[in-house]
């Protein structure tokens, strides 16, 4: 008989080590007798690698059920999951699929009470703040778990609260975390107080009134938060006073007679509530200004710029970097392009309104460059409405659209603009379509660039025409 | 905090709790940091649970209880006498961070009551997510109750910053709403809702933000005379066409200041129950609507038992079924057997032939379940399905209603 001995609480290394040695050397789990207490006889990270034999190769679902079992209080756990390792390398790989097998039950018994067990730790902890000598906030728990389960936990606190100083005690060990590192430490007694703030009084409030009486059911609350948690929580102390007061809480509300409601029919409020569009153009314009981007860079909105009551209003694919800059639409390379091109078909720039479909400048930060990102169909939706109730303050008699992601904010819909420039019907709008400027920049050959550009020109003018 | 807020926070939190929706999973799991605070797992955390056996997992609360609405069933409606209060951005922002940091919460579930224009409204509710995210790295579960009048503008931008949002359709039928919800307007409830579930698909096929862990709604029943088949009509087509992740249901419950056109009595919270598992066999089992109303009589549903079990019974020829041979689909509509078991048989029969006591091993159900199957060693004779007195047999004589 071999007895092998681990240390108290959750041993993992000590177990992973003992049934490597124990694998290697081919021991029968019958003559194997595990206890748990004084330092394990494999527990010192001294002993030679030798020692400790060689790494298993277990599958996955197996590791996992092993950590999570070792957690479990049951003394013969150990016993359990060697007789498990043992079954597994020899010849059973599927072992832990057959559920319906006796051994493989018992340990997803053991491994569900301690799943239950950390979640219930991660759900019913409560932090107190206490106020820390350095002027800032320390946050102090109690708890008493069932299981061996204090390391298990941490990684979910650090992770939650990490910005936080925390302790967490229980009488099975102690965590300890500064904003940088984790100490653990020995099991703690119950403190005797733990001083309560006024959140906890708010709390307490909140706990009770979000409490419906005509619905009381405490099995059903004492089946997911059984009693021995309570000590726990502070609010669990308001419960047999709002289990007690319930039923004459129901009572009443059902002998009331219905309410006489109160003369309050506030006509004028709720007509005028009804209003509640933005009522001019300079109001539309604050709203874009406040809200967030709905494309990601952007250093703020760039707003349309013109005459209300424009004939025409030009509306392009979303600023660029200097827009983005400067706050004014059509100032970079592509607006020059344009001032140009109206000049020439003898259009004045400063009788136009003229906007973006999207207005944001989109772009990823490439160094000290600020690379321009065409918006997504899903982008463009977005600022629809924007674009609408703006053309709706400006009235337009012709909408021109810019290129493809002009035309189908307009339109709704995906336009090929080369194949089908020239009028269209925009929701609402008489239209127009023709190329975004930036498309003439990126042509390549001078003399393909020309004739592009002689074409842009001449929707100008078919535009101002239609107009 | 001081006594004024802890006043409101009672106020507000009692005026929220109507809402049946308390779910804080769904989102992407991330974390606030070094800098910001908390995380969401995925899976949502209960944090508590109130003698009525509901959880606790978010500050549920409105961002105000007064109302220009005038909706009977609910008692925040303008003409109702209750204690009003309103909460600043800043403070329902400080309360979320206070909670959270003392782990009593997964986060905040926000609503409001509409004063002065839905968009205002809407703006205040977004302004707190949007604080809690930018401005503290806060990394908790937010849920945000959209006012369906507001503009397509201020849902898309509280999209950006919530995990999920919710429009309550709160009545099944658009007569009753208009009976009920007079300023209300059930055109207006869907197509936010159409236009939501527009954006979340987007965003998941561009990879960006927008409301992650879906869209919810709430149907209150029990107050207009809906039968339960058109309740649960309404959530197929909720589900089919806007890609819904819940329908809650919330049985009408006495309120304090009721209004008169509204019934006495509340209905029994068994129908709310009977509802969810229902609903439940719509999102997960495969039923039909037409077929779990078939288990019923006159479109409501049986209250003495569940609705799978009903269905069994008035499907007797389609039992029993061989554990061991049938497929996934016939298994899940085994009485007793939940999808968990049904997966565990699926991968354990693939062993070995299954017998009653391996069986009683994989399903705590089995007692149930009996009649209905066919095991190794087990087979009904005289057809235990035949029985006229099955019901009977299987319904436990006190049945203690038990809530989702
Ligand atoms: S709008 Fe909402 S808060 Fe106002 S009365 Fe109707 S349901 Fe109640």
């Amino acid at each position: 008989m071999h007895t092998i001995t681990l240390r108290e609480g959750a041993d993992l290394d000590g177990f992973r080590r003992a049934v490597r040695r124990l694998a290697a050397s081919r021991t029968e789990p019958d003559t194997v007798l595990w206890s748990v207490g004084a330092p394990s006889l494999f527990g010192d990270d001294a002993a030679p690698a030798s020692e400790n034999g060689l790494p298993l190769f277990l599958p996955h679902a197996v590791g996992q059920l092993i950590e999570t079992v070792v957690c479990h209080g049951d003394p013969e756990r150990y016993a359990l999951l060697h007789r498990l390792v043992w079954r597994v390398l020899n010849g059973e790989r599927a072992l832990l699929d057959q559920h319906a097998d006796p051994l493989v039950h018992r340990l997803e018994r053991l491994d569900k009470a301690v799943r239950r067990d950390i979640h219930k730790m991660h759900a019913f902890l409560r932090f107190r703040a206490l106020p820390d000598p350095d002027g800032g906030e320390r946050y102090v728990a109690w708890f008493e778990p069932d299981h061996h389960i204090v390391e298990a936990v941490a990684p979910f606190f650090v992770e939650r609260f990490e910005s936080m100083v925390w302790t967490i005690l229980t009488p099975k060990g102690s965590l300890h975390w500064d904003r940088q590192h984790l100490m653990t430490g020995p099991p703690a007694e119950r403190p005797d107080s733990l001083a309560d703030d006024r959140f906890a009084e708010g709390w307490l409030r909140y706990y009770e009134s979000t409490f419906n009486p005509a619905r009381v059911n405490p099995t059903a609350m004492r089946a997911e938060m059984p009693r021995k948690y309570w000590v726990n929580m502070p609010e669990t102390a308001a419960i047999p006073a709002m289990v007690r007061s319930a039923p004459a809480r129901v009572q009443a509300m059902l002998e009331a007679e219905a309410a006489i409601p109160r003369r309050r029919t506030p006509e004028k409020a709720v007509a005028a509530m009804a209003r509640q569009a933005p009522e001019s153009l300079a109001d539309l314009n604050r709203l874009i200004q406040r809200s967030e981007p709905l494309v990601p860079g952007a250093t703020q909105a760039v707003l349309g710029e013109g005459p209300e009551g424009a004939a025409i209003a030009i509306v392009g694919e979303q600023p660029g970097d200097q827009e983005d800059r400067e706050a004014r639409p059509f100032v970079g390379p592509a607006g020059q392009l344009l001032t140009a091109a109206l000049e020439e078909a003898g259009i004045d720039r400063g009788s136009l309104y003229l906007t973006n479909a999207v207005k944001h400048f989109k772009f990823v930060q490439r160094g000290k460059r600020r690379i321009h990102q065409s918006p997504t169909a899903g982008e463009v939706k977005h600022y629809r409405w924007w674009l609408m109730t703006e053309l709706g303050f400006v009235r337009p008699r012709l909408v021109v659209a810019l290129g493809a992601t002009a035309a189908l904010a307009l339109s709704g819909r995906p336009v090929a603009v080369l194949r089908e420039r020239g009028p269209m019907a925009f929701d609402g709008w008489d239209g127009f379509v023709t190329v975004h400027p930036s498309y003439l920049l990126r042509l390549p050959g001078d003399e393909e660039r020309r004739r592009a550009q002689a074409e842009f020109v001449a929707d100008l003018r078919r535009a101002a025409a239609l107009a | 905090m001081d006594d004024a807020l802890i006043e409101k926070l009672g106020i507000l939190a009692d005026a929220a709790k109507y809402d049946a929706s308390c779910a804080s999973s769904g989102a992407k799991p991330r974390s606030g940091g070094k800098e910001g605070l908390g995380s969401t797992t995925g899976a949502g955390i209960c944090h508590a649970y109130t003698p009525d056996g509901r959880c606790v997992s978010l500050l549920k609360i409105l961002l105000t209880n007064h109302c220009l609405f005038d909706c009977v069933y609910c008692i925040n409606r303008r003409s109702s006498n209750v204690r009003r209060a309103r909460f600043t951005v800043a403070e329902v922002v400080e309360l979320t961070l206070g909670f959270y940091k003392r782990n009593c919460i997964e986060g905040l579930f926000l609503s409001s009551g509409i004063i002065r224009s839905p968009d205002h409204t809407m703006e205040q509710m977004m302004l707190v997510a949007r604080t809690l995210r930018r401005d503290h790295g806060f990394a908790g579960y937010i849920h945000l109750k959209t006012i369906p009048e507001a503009s397509p503008w201020l849902i898309e931008q509280a999209g950006l910053w919530a995990d999920r949002l919710s429009i309550n359709l709160e009545l099944p039928s658009d007569h009753s709403l208009k009976a009920f919800a007079p300023e209300k307007n059930g055109g207006t409830i869907k197509a936010v809702m159409g236009q939501v579930n527009e954006r979340i698909v987007e965003a998941k096929e561009e990879r960006r933000r927008f409301s992650p862990a879906g869209q919810s709604t709430q149907l209150i029943v029990g107050a207009d005379d809906a039968t339960d088949r058109s309740v649960l009509e309404t959530s197929g087509t909720l589900y089919q066409r806007y890609g819904l992740r819940r329908v809650y249901y919330s049985a009408f419950s006495p309120i304090p200041e009721a209004s008169s056109v509204l019934p006495v009595k509340p209905p029994p919270l068994q129908r709310e129950n009977r509802l969810y598992q229902a609903d439940w066999l719509l999102r997960y089992y495969g039923f039909t609507v037409e077929e779990i109303a078939s288990g019923g009589e006159g479109g409501m549903l049986d209250l003495g038992i569940d609705p799978k079990l009903a269905w069994a019974l008035k499907n007797r020829e389609r039992f029993p079924v061989d554990v061991n041979r049938a497929d996934r689909e016939m298994l899940l509509r085994v009485p007793g057997l939940g999808a968990r078991a049904v997966d565990k048989i699926l991968s354990a029969r693939r062993h070995t032939r299954l017998r009653m006591e391996d069986l009683g091993r994989l399903s705590s159900g089995l007692r149930r379940a009996r009649p209905f199957l066919i095991a190794a060693d087990y087979h009904p004779v005289g057809g235990l399905t035949d029985r006229l007195d099955l019901r009977q047999r299987l319904v436990t004589p006190s049945s203690q209603l038990s809530l989702f």
